[in-house]
């Protein structure tokens, strides 16, 4: 495997990259959409929440919730030119994403307005369970919709959660029952019994804990988003037809420490019970480690001091970090080889080492990419 | 910046993978060790201050960690609501918490969980507990959410009393907001790696908490900062030997030695980023070569942030 990463995505239409908080989703993301254009394709990547330097340096600070096309000029004089190629880049805004979904899902004008202007939607539209996870996947069915790009890249939201619109058709099912219990509160409702005295006694109840106004606000924004619950379903369906497509790749990106490769080792799972495939994983930051290194530990003060000529004072600083950076180098190997060890061996794992900087600008960018389009299947043994 | 153990709520916040729940463990034991009795919450189902301890009490159970007065709790919704339905309408209220139509309501309501946990996180910090039996306890140190959905939940419980207007959401919203925005009360603690990214995000959480609470972050904690080993003289030296040695141990060692004084030097620029940013001196915390962050390496950790208190 030559390519590197590129190997994993060959007859990848779309890529969906999940992982935790801090092992560099977004960079990763950025990078290998780059690297993508410059063989050629029209890609779009969409990120989530990129830092301020980055965001500048890919154009991505502009209003707009649709992708920009990155200027090919910034890459060539990164060197990277992108030839034929087309990168585009977009950050998505989740609570406009979600407010054009309604308005494509609303029936008519009127509908769409009440709930724009539903006071418990204005407060918390991102508060819906899910809503965000949700959204991203549903910017991404909208741009495959429109069949320009031969690549998307799909950055998810940091989280946990990042998998939780696999739930969605269930979580909106939520509202169906919210609308069940719409249908009570107005006072007709039948099957729903508390302590079998009827219905004015949950409706008393419910005032008592939550106060007579915001209930008619809830009401009324269970009665309109429920009303929605159709064409809520029906995009579920098609996103998850998407997300199931043979041309769609599930990526995994962590760093070498404990808890994200636990976080992967859970997103595996999560792809899994959900009956969609892993088609690689992609460990950053690992630390590199030389062969020999445990048993020259104990003489390398005296090596630095004879071999390299250093004061003793040197020689004991740079043995001391690179006895830390060896106990590092084999603590990666563990958790990797574990991670390695539940994916199995019919998943790709690509070991990227740790950088001496930080990726924050087009060049770094390229020197990500370098790596992640050179290294080969990095599974088990060295 | 007045101590944080005056305080009775402090939130720890920050980009993803920082560090915060490290942060807020070691806290907490530094809190306990002072003697403060110490509750150490977390969400979304971690446990990973009992953990730490070998502990593994039910999801939302207050349970005692070691012999200081260091404790933990995993914050569970449910049980939370249960709590507050009790309170409001006692044994009716249980009855209205095992409903389904009830629960289903309370589900699926958006902002209802964010509401329940920073409402639980505050019930935490009361000298009047709703949990019956339950003792106060002198800090409340909260394991938050990564910055923006942190900022989300802490505006709430004022988003609410504005959407309900009136009415007991209403009343306890703004019970709660108040206690929020209450510098006297309440600390929001921000942790950072010395990188690019979380350094930016961090400078971006001033001003974000500004708008959401009209709070300044009482305190910044670095995390993970390298030590940096050799000087500009002694780096230019081991650069020298690099150039010249053969033995590849050797070299191997140089490469490694110079490869972290690089980044030791680039997270010395982000602190001082930062530390302008803030117009305050962030505190730095070592970044710990050691298999796990067990209770020891954690006790480390607390020596450095006894100062905060």
């Amino acid at each position: 495997m030559r390519d590197g990463v590129a190997a994993l995505l060959a007859g990848t239409r779309v890529c969906v990259i999940g992982g935790s908080g801090g092992v560099g989703k977004t960079t990763t993301s950025a990078a290998l959409a780059a690297g993508m254009a410059a063989r050629g394709l029209r890609v779009a990547v969409v990120t989530i929440d990129p830092a301020q330097r980055l965001a500048t340096a890919l154009g991505l600070d502009e209003l707009g919730n649709e992708p920009h096309r990155i200027a090919p000029e910034r890459f060539a004089e990164a060197g990277l030119p992108l030839g034929d190629g087309e990168l585009w880049a977009m950050t998505l805004d989740p609570k406009r994403t979600f407010d054009e979904l309604i308005e494509k899902l609303a029936p008519d004008d009127a509908t769409r307005e009440q709930i724009l202007a539903n006071r418990v939607y204005r407060g918390l539209s991102d508060a819906i369970a899910g809503s965000q996870e949700f959204t991203a996947v549903a910017k991404l069915y909208d741009l495959a919709r429109e069949g320009y790009w031969d690549l998307l890249v799909l950055d998810t939201p940091p989280s946990r959660n990042a998998l939780d619109f696999l739930d969605a058709p269930d979580r909106l099912a939520a509202f169906f029952e919210g609308r069940a219990l719409q249908t009570l509160l107005r006072g007709g409702g039948a099957g729903l019994r508390l302590i079998g005295r009827g219905t004015g006694l949950v409706l008393g109840l419910l005032k008592r804990v939550t106060g007579a106004e915001l209930l008619s606000d809830l009401s009324d924004f269970f009665r309109l988003l429920g009303g929605l619950l159709g064409g809520f379903r029906e995009r579920a369906a098609q996103v998850e037809e998407l997300l199931r497509a043979e041309g769609t790749t599930f990526l995994l990106v962590t760093s070498p420490e404990r808890e994200p490769i636990e976080e992967a080792i859970y997103f595996r799972r999560r792809l899994r019970a959900a009956g969609m495939a892993l088609g690689g994983a992609i460990v950053n930051r690992v630390h590199g480690d030389e062969p020999g290194a445990d048993g020259a530990l104990a003489d390398l003060p005296a090596l630095l001091e004879g071999e390299a000529g250093l004061s003793p004072a040197l020689a004991a600083r740079v043995a001391a970090a690179f006895a830390d950076e060896h106990a590092l180098a084999r603590r990666d190997a563990a958790n990797v080889a574990r991670l390695g060890e539940r994916l199995g061996a019919g998943v790709p794992l690509l070991q990227i080492p740790l950088l001496d900087g930080d990726v924050h600008d087009v060049g770094g960018l390229v020197r990500l990419g370098a790596e992640l389009f050179a290294v080969s299947d990095g599974h088990g043994a060295k | 910046m007045t101590g944080l153990s005056d305080k009775r709520l402090v939130f720890v916040t920050g980009k993803g993978g920082v560090g915060k729940s490290t942060v807020s463990i070691a806290l907490g034991i530094a809190a306990a060790r002072r003697g403060l009795r110490t509750v150490v919450a977390e969400l979304s189902g971690q446990a990973r201050a009992a953990e730490t301890f070998g502990v593994s009490p039910p999801s939302g159970e207050e349970v005692r960690l070691g012999g200081d007065g260091l404790h933990a709790i995993s914050i569970d919704m449910e049980r939370a609501m249960e709590e507050y339905l009790h309170e409001r309408a006692g044994r009716v209220g249980d009855l209205l918490a095992a409903s389904r139509a009830f629960h289903t309501f309370a589900h699926a309501t958006p902002g209802m969980r964010e509401l329940l946990t920073i409402g639980k996180a505050w019930e935490l910090a009361q000298d009047r507990r709703r949990v019956p039996g339950a003792r106060p306890y002198d800090l409340a140190i909260v394991d938050a959410p990564a910055t923006g959905h942190a900022l989300g939940a802490l505006r709430t419980p004022s988003t609410f009393a504005e959407i309900a207007r009136v009415g007991p959401i209403a009343n306890q919203g703004r019970t709660i907001d108040a206690t929020l925005r209450d510098p006297a009360q309440t600390a929001v603690l921000a942790v950072a790696l010395p990188e690019e990214m979380p350094v930016t995000e961090t400078l971006a959480l001033r001003r974000r908490l500004r708008d959401a609470l009209g709070l300044e972050p009482a305190a910044v904690v670095v995390n993970a900062c390298l030590p940096d080993r050799l000087g500009p003289r002694q780096a230019r030296a081991a650069a020298d030997a690099l150039a010249q040695t053969k033995a590849p141990v050797a070299r191997a060692a140089l490469r490694s030695a110079l490869s972290e004084h690089a980044r030791a030097c680039g997270q010395r620029e982000q602190v001082a980023r930062l530390a302008q940013g803030l117009d305050t001196v962030p505190l730095e915390l070592p970044y710990l070569f050691v298999e796990r962050l067990d209770a020891a390496a954690l006790g480390t950790l607390a020596d450095r942030l006894e100062e905060l208190l």
